[in-house]
Parts: C-alpha cells; structure tokens; sequence
C-alpha cells in the first residue's frame, strides 16, 4: 500500500514467526526461495518510498501457482526495491533467468542496423509482426505503490513526451476514463484497447487500483507505434504491423525509444535502468530488455511435430496463442517470441526471433512436401 | 531530533460521561504521592513528545468523551517500533510484565472501583504504593493502579482485559455526580500520527480520487475539503484514509445501488476519519446520527413475543451477526499474525461450548476433501471472496490461511471464522421457529462472549456504534434476521414493495444478497441495522412476516389486502 512504512512498524510486534506466510502449497520462485531466516532478516527494511517486504510478496502469497506454471511470485514498488531486498530478488532473477548471476552485468544494444536480416519473412507464413518493452521513469514509485497523485504526474509526463514527437510518431493519447464510444469502438477494433487486468496476479499486487485514473492509451496516425500508459508498467511500449518485415518493426522500434528516451531525459526523468539489471521493471520477468519481439505465424504441421517443444527450446524461443499469454492458438497459427529477457541485449534477442522463424518456416515447407526435417533441427543456441 | 513517543493506544476502553474535574478532585486517602498529581491531555503534550506531562488545571471538558488523570514517574523512551499500548493493571500483572520484559509501569493511576472491598492485603514488597482503602459509605475502595507501557499489543490486552470487563470502575472519579463513570483515555485524532514517515510529495489536491462517475456513500460525501484534511492521519496501527476508501475508489458502484464504498481497518477508524465515517453511516442507516445518537444493544431473547411462523409459508429462519475482537486489526488491514490470534482465540472460546452449542472447527487450510464436500452439501462452506468490493479491500489476503468454519453437531449454529468480519455468527434451522433460533443466537454469543472474556478479550463495541464490524452497513447490531417465505400471490401484488418498505423489511432471492428469487421463495429480513435493538429487530421481522402472511392468506380467500401503516424507525 501507498505511503509509508506505519503499518509495516506495527506488524514488528509480532514475531517473525508469528508473521511468516504459509507457503506449503506454493509453487511460485519467490516461495522456493523465502526462508523464514530471509523473512525475518528483511522484514523491517524498507525503500525509500516505503515498500516493504510484505508489499513485495503479496502477490505471491495469494497466488500459490499452478503445478506447471511457474510464475514469479514478487514485485517490485520502486528501483530500489531491487536492491533493499536483493536477499530475496536475486535467487528468483537467478531461477527465472536461467542462472542470472547477482554479478553478471546485462548488456543494452537498441542499435537497429546491427540486425541481420528479418526483411524477408515469408508472408504466406508470418502474418504480422511485433516488438514490445515496458519502461519505468525513475524518480517515481512503480504501479503496485504508486499513489494516484504519482500515476497522475506519470501520465502527464508521458503525454507531453509523447506529443512531442513527429514524422512517422506524430499521433494521439487517449485516456481511458474520458474516451468517446467512438474512439473505443476504433480502438477495440484496432486491437489496441487493454482493459482492467482481471488476472489475479496482477490484482493482488495492487495494480489495478484506481482504475482508469491515469491510464491511457497513445498511438501514431499510422497505428504501427502504440504506447499504454500506467498499465502493468508505467509505459508499454509497441511496435507492429501486418506481414513479416521484423526489420522494418525493429527499426521504428528502437527510434521511437529513443526519441522518447530524449525527451524524458530532458524534464530530469530518464528511464530506470542499470548495469546488472538493464532496463528496471515491476516484475522481474521483465528485466533486462522486457522485450518480446514475435510473429504471429502459420506452423500447422510443425506444431503437431514430436519435436516442436524442443527446437523451440533449441532456438530460445517460446510460443502462445494468438491472444498472448495462456491462450491457446487458433488455426496452428502461434504467436513465436523469444524466451530470454536479461543476459542478452534487445538485437541479440529479436535475432534469435528472425533467425529461429526463418528456420522453422523451412521445416513447416518441407513438412508439407512430407519430408523430414531432422537434419535441420538446430543444436543448443 | 530522536525519534519518540509518537502515539499510543489504550487497550481499555469504555464509557465515559464529561466530568468536571477541578471541583470533584479527590485526593488520594493515605499515603503520600511522591511525584505531582497531574491531569494528561493530548493538547498538553510536550512538543518532544518525550514526557507526557500534564496540566493541573484541566477545565470542564464536556465535548471530550474519554480522559485521563495519570502519575507520571518516568520518561517514556522512545522503541524501534514508535508505537506503545498503555494499559491500566493490578500490581500483580505489572509485576509479571515487567518480568518478562513485556513492558514497564510509567505511571499510576488513582480508582475508584465500586462494588468491591479488596480482600488481599495491600502491600507487597515490590511495589509498596498499592494499597487499597476502603470506603464502605460508598461502597467503593480506592486503588492505585499501575499505568504500564506495553510493547506489544498481544500482551497489553491479555493483561488489560481484566480490568475492562469490570464495567464499574472509574479514575478518580466524581463524587457528586453520582454516576458510574469510566475514564480512559483512548488517544486518538491529534495524536494519532503514528504515521509520521508518511510519504507524502503531492498535495491532497493531486491525490485526490476523481469520484464524478462514482455512486456510492464514501463519494457523495468525500469532498476535497474533507480528503484534505484526513488523508495525513492515521490510526495508531497505521491505517490510512486512503486505504479505508480504496475500495470505493476503485469500485464506483452501480446507477441503481448505492453501496458504502469505504470499510474499517480497525476500531479507531470510525474515530480517527470520523469526519467521513458519521455521514456516510447517517446516509446509509437511514438518518442515524453518530454524533447525538446511542445504539441500543439488546440480546435478551425473552422478550420476543410469537415468533412461530406458519411452516405451510415459512421455509427456514436465521439469524446472522458478526462480531470483532478487540485488540487487534479488522480483515482489510490485519496482519497475518494478527488474523491468526482471531483465529485462535475464538477456536479457543468455541470450544467451550457445551450442550446443544457443542461443535467442531473445521479450518479451510486443513480441512479434508469430504469435510469440505459435506460443509458444501450442508450450504455451510464458504469460498474466497470474488466480489470487487471485498477483494479492493484487501479483504481475500493470504487466503485460506487462518479462515474456517465451526459449527455445533446438530448444524444449527455456525460461525465463520476471518471472512468479511473477525466472526460471523448465524443461527439457523429449517421451519419457521424463529424463537428457538433467535434464543439459541443470544444464547450462543452470550456464552462465546463469556468465554473470551474468561481469557481477557472482549468484543468491540460502543454506544454510539453498537458493534463494531468492518463495513459501515454492518454496524449497530450487524443482525440480519430472515426468513425463505413462500408467497406466491403476495408476490406478485404491485403494492408488495410498498408493504415490504412499510413494515421495514427488505427481501432478497433466495442465494443471498445479489440474487433473484426463485420461484415464488423469497428471503425476507429486516431492513435496519443501526439504531434498534437485536431484540426490536427481530421483532419487526417476526410481526412483519406475520402480516405477510396474513396478506397471502387473505388473497388466498379472495380478500383484499391493506398496505401497513409506515412503523417508525428509531424507537
């Protein structure tokens, strides 16, 4: 909760003990990784901003998670909340990140040109493309603690920056809570709008309070720029369009972030961003790039294939259905993206997206001359 | 500057009428005093706020409800945790306290306790001040007191309850007036700052919630003028405006129905946000007044008259209540260890009940699969709550831990433990004896009431609020007592919503509140909660059904029905 640390200094006249969550049934990195030794060493420290440890693992406690799925099980309120409770966020970057060390350093490379390729995805198989990040501005608390006076002063920001830009990123913000019927109607259409998270996870860390105050939703004129303010993250930032041309999606990308990097910097409130964790995000899924670069791609002979599951492994990449996270795909047409997050820079990462399509988009031709692609399945990337 | 002192809460609590103090002052009858008499105030307070010292010549105090009169001996030195519980304890409680390091006596305090003549001897060893005297016009003995600084709440109120339970006692208390009074101090408002790290960048004007497309009665009433003045204060746990309207805020509520839109995380948030609390409870309690008003508590089941319904119409009867323990933090804003002692302490209570009102606890984390199947069969069990209005609260935290069920073997009593409320209590049967329910409901509390008392907790309650439970709607008696009646003509008569209003009742489908009748079977229960009696409830329920029933007998032989005339709301 919002404001300080008053409720946190009465919880200290109960024990450690006494305070500890029942984490039996849990399956969640931040329940493997939470001692009661952890709990009680963390739980009177607090950021600057007042977030404590409690704040930190609500979300994971009152969502034990699902046999299968690992989910992270902790946020953060604010940039140093990776840091005051780094006891308990770098084991979970550790296991979610394959191994992330709490000394390895993360390496940011938003240099378009440096992309080999990614023009020339066949459009008979990649029936659109996207690339999106989230970025936090630092000097303000993130969504699970922020107040609405900050998420205000947020948007406020944002909008400004936003309507600053020209060219091919002149466009619009349109608030949720003042949008015409109209204008969601043509946002609805442009599959643009996102809605009140209904997802528990993100519930119970505090995310959708206040709903719409401050949230909004801006895009360019051409609808392939799209930025969602004060959703999960002070800003999501999207670029897509119809067809396979990554390279296209990456560049307008990586100038559009700029751009606004800029423009942020200038008002004194440039991105969150350090050397361990690359760009700083409220969850820690998230780290690194928090990008997600994908396609939405034909692959109907290639997903029934035994092997599927691990040459998508193989390529680091991962797959969802065509309406993102825990759908199912419709008419074997996957939603391809990377796995990775941290460890490797943003190019790094959206070339593994070109290279590993290209690749599986030839096993899905030569599956369907009825040919075998053994010889074609990659080793370990 | 050290940090200090920054705010303290009295485990005690009770009634009190306005004294005049400097007329009426009784000096203690032997002994001397070593240090000044002094009165305490919170407008005395040393700005360091390192002693609470007092001013002598304290003026009539009508418009403050509570007082306190206090020895100070010591310093009161500041602890990590910058929060306190004061308590009033005999010597022996003082002296274990202090024992186990739980806490230190800081002052003393003269009483005046009716009733009793002390039967041990006076002086012990270690703390030679106490001494009881005998006043046998009166009745009474003098007593001092010890005023101990607890560390702990837990232990603060173990030791404190033994006083609170015993209505009669009074500091120093008039002489002439001639009635009981109580004064404790319960710090609250200008010394509740226990907030002082509050983080605050943004004025209230930037903070403030935008409630034009909101209806409900926190909305209507929180204007910017009010949020600015309450969104610094905090309850002496911590408790914020913000956090008590979150949930109002993020659910605007529906063009149709009005819901509160704000909730308690504790008791001394009806006091501390008063200023938003009163008129939202005046709105939503039909015209209470908290402010001039007293809540009658009435829990002697004799008095209801009939209450025997006619079985061909009444399909079961219940009767449900909540009740909160004090001491510790309501849902939304309990901690867990703090939900584990409700937990605790009323399992333990439960468990001494005997006779018909003997049971089991089933608790939700360790239930077995066909216990839970039968608490489902039985309509017992009840699940993590979905509805927005609980969960923006913060009221579904940590689920299931510390949440379950009890109930008596012969499935007529039952009470769930950490769901909306600390308890809530509901006795139920089928048929449509609604005497028997109703006796076996004050029976029922009255004996898990006596039992926590036995271990030193008590229920929160006051007289102005009746019960304290989480929601304002709740407050008063929290009692919703009703019937599933079957009134298929009535029904659907175009004067039944009239009647129905007359008579003060309201009716529901037959799954609860937010549902629709099925078939012809509705859930008729009474409308009020604040401001009446259990006893004057129940009752309107009782005669109000009656009626009913007459009326669909009446259209049943071909008679024409008369709409009641409006029965009067506050008795």
């Amino acid at each position: 909760m919002p404001f300080g640390n008053t409720h946190n200094n009465f919880k200290l006249n109960f024990s450690a003990d006494e305070e500890f969550p029942d984490l039996t049934l849990h399956n969640n990195h931040m329940a493997k990784v939470l001692t009661k030794e952890m709990y009680a060493k963390l739980r009177d420290k607090q950021t600057p901003t007042g977030f404590t440890l409690d704040d930190v693992i609500q979300t994971g406690v009152d969502n034990p998670g699902h046999p299968f799925i690992m989910t992270v099980g902790c946020v953060a309120g604010d940039e140093e909340s990776y840091d005051v409770f780094k006891d308990l966020f770098d084991p979970v970057i550790s296991d979610r990140h394959g191994g992330y060390k709490a000394t390895d350093k993360h390496k940011t490379d938003l240099n378009f040109e440096n992309l080999k390729g990614g023009d020339d995805l066949d459009p008979n198989y990649v029936l659109s493309s996207r690339v999106r990040t989230g970025r936090s501005i630092k000097g303000y608390a993130l969504p699970p603690h922020n107040s609405r006076g900050e998420r205000r002063a947020v948007e406020k920001l944002s909008v400004e920056a936003l309507n600053s830009l020209d060219g091919e990123f002149k466009g619009k913000y349109y608030p949720l809570k003042s949008m015409t019927d109209a204008e969601q109607e043509q946002l609805i259409t442009d599959h643009f709008l996102f809605d009140k998270p209904v997802s528990p996870l993100l519930l119970a860390a505090g995310m959708a309070r206040d709903w719409p105050d401050a949230r909004g939703i801006w895009h360019n004129e051409n609808k392939t720029f799209l930025v969602w303010v004060n959703e999960e993250d002070h800003l999501r930032v999207i670029s897509m369009q119809q067809g396979g041309n990554m390279k296209e999606v990456f560049r307008r990308f990586c100038v559009g972030l700029q751009r606004i990097e800029e423009i942020f910097k200038k008002h004194n409130h440039g991105f969150m961003w350090n050397e361990h964790l690359g760009f700083v995000l409220t969850c820690p899924s998230n780290l690194g790039t928090g990008l997600r670069g994908g396609v939405h791609v034909k692959l109907p002979k290639l997903s029934t294939h035994a092997k599927f599951e691990e040459i998508l492994t193989r390529l680091r990449l991962q797959k969802r259905g065509t309406g993102g996270v825990d759908t199912a795909s419709v008419g074997g047409v996957f939603d391809i993206s990377n796995a990775d997050r941290i460890g490797s820079s943003e190019v790094e990462q959206v070339q593994c997206v070109v290279d590993g399509v290209k690749l599986m988009i030839e096993m899905e031709k030569k599956l369907e001359k009825g040919e075998s692609i053994d010889s074609m399945i990659p080793a370990q990337k | 500057m050290d940090s200090c002192f920054h705010s303290f809460q009295f485990i005690i609590s009770g009634e009190c009428d306005p004294v005049p103090l400097e007329e009426e002052k009784v000096t203690p009858p032997c002994g001397k005093v070593k240090q000044k008499e002094v009165l305490a105030t919170p407008w005395h307070c040393n700005k360091e706020r390192h002693t609470y010292f007092c001013s002598a010549a304290l003026k009539k105090v009508k418009a403050l409800p509570l007082y306190l009169i206090a020895t100070i001996l010591q310093k009161i030195r500041p602890t990590s945790a910058g929060l306190k519980y004061l308590a009033v304890c005999d010597s022996e409680s003082s002296r274990l306290a202090a024992a186990a390091s739980e806490g230190r006596v800081i002052g003393r305090l003269l009483c005046w306790e009716k009733g009793r003549y002390p039967q041990h001897s006076p002086a012990s060893s270690s703390n030679p001040s106490v001494y009881p005297s005998v006043c046998p016009f009166f009745k009474t003995s003098f007593i001092w007191r010890d005023l101990v600084c607890f560390y702990r709440v837990k232990m603060a109120s173990s030791f404190a309850r033994i006083l609170s339970s015993k209505r009669k006692v009074g500091i120093l208390s008039l002489v002439g007036a001639g009635s009981l009074t109580v004064g404790f101090f319960l710090n609250r408002e200008q010394h509740v700052n226990a907030g002082a790290h509050v983080r605050r960048i943004y004025p209230p004007s930037a903070e403030y919630p935008d409630l034009r497309k909101h209806n409900n009665c926190m909305a209507s009433h929180l204007s910017p003028a009010v949020y600015a003045k309450l969104c610094n204060k905090t309850t002496p746990n911590g408790y914020t405006l913000d956090e008590a309207i979150q949930t109002g805020v993020d659910n605007p509520g529906h063009p149709f129905i009005k819901t509160v839109g704000m909730v308690a995380g504790d008791e001394e948030s009806y006091e501390v946000f008063a200023d938003l609390f009163n008129p939202v409870i005046k709105e939503r309690h039909n015209g209470y007044d908290p402010c001039n008003m007293k809540h009658p508590t009435d829990l002697d089941s004799s008095k209801i008259r009939g209450g025997q319904f006619d079985e061909k119409y009444v399909l079961s009867s219940r009767v449900r209540t909540g009740r909160s323990i004090r001491g510790l933090s309501l849902p939304p804003a309990c901690t867990r260890a703090e939900r584990r002692e409700v937990e605790k302490v009323v399992v333990d209570a439960l468990a001494g009940l005997k006779g018909d009102l003997a049971g089991k606890y089933y608790s939700l984390t360790q239930m077995t699969e066909q216990e839970q199947q039968q608490l489902i069969d039985d309509h017992f069990l009840f699940d993590k709550p979905v509805s927005p209005l609980l969960t923006c609260a913060g009221m579904a935290r940590d689920w299931p831990d510390a949440r379950g069920i009890w109930h008596n073997n012969e499935k007529t009593f039952l009470v769930w433990i950490n769901e909306e409320d600390h308890t809530r209590v509901i006795s139920m049967e089928k048929g449509g004896n609604m005497r028997r329910v109703f006796e076996r409901f004050c029976k029922g509390l009255q004996e898990v009431e006596r039992l926590i008392q036995e271990k030193g907790w008590e229920f929160m309650w006051n007289e102005r609020l009746g019960y304290i439970l989480t929601c304002p709607s709740n407050l008063g008696t929290g009692l919703r007592a009703g019937v599933h009646v079957t009134l298929p003509r009535l029904s659907k008569d175009a004067r039944f919503p009239k009647i129905l209003d007359n008579l003060r009742l309201q009716k529901r489908g037959t799954g609860g509140v937010d549902t629709a009748a099925v078939g012809n079977t509705f859930d008729i229960s009474n409308l009020d909660r604040l401001g009446q009696s259990e006893v004057q409830l129940v009752q309107t329920v009782i005669d109000g059904v009656n009626y009913l029933i007459e009326c669909e007998k009446k259209l049943e032989r071909g008679q024409d029905i008369k709409i009641p005339a409006p029965i009067s709301q506050f008795k």
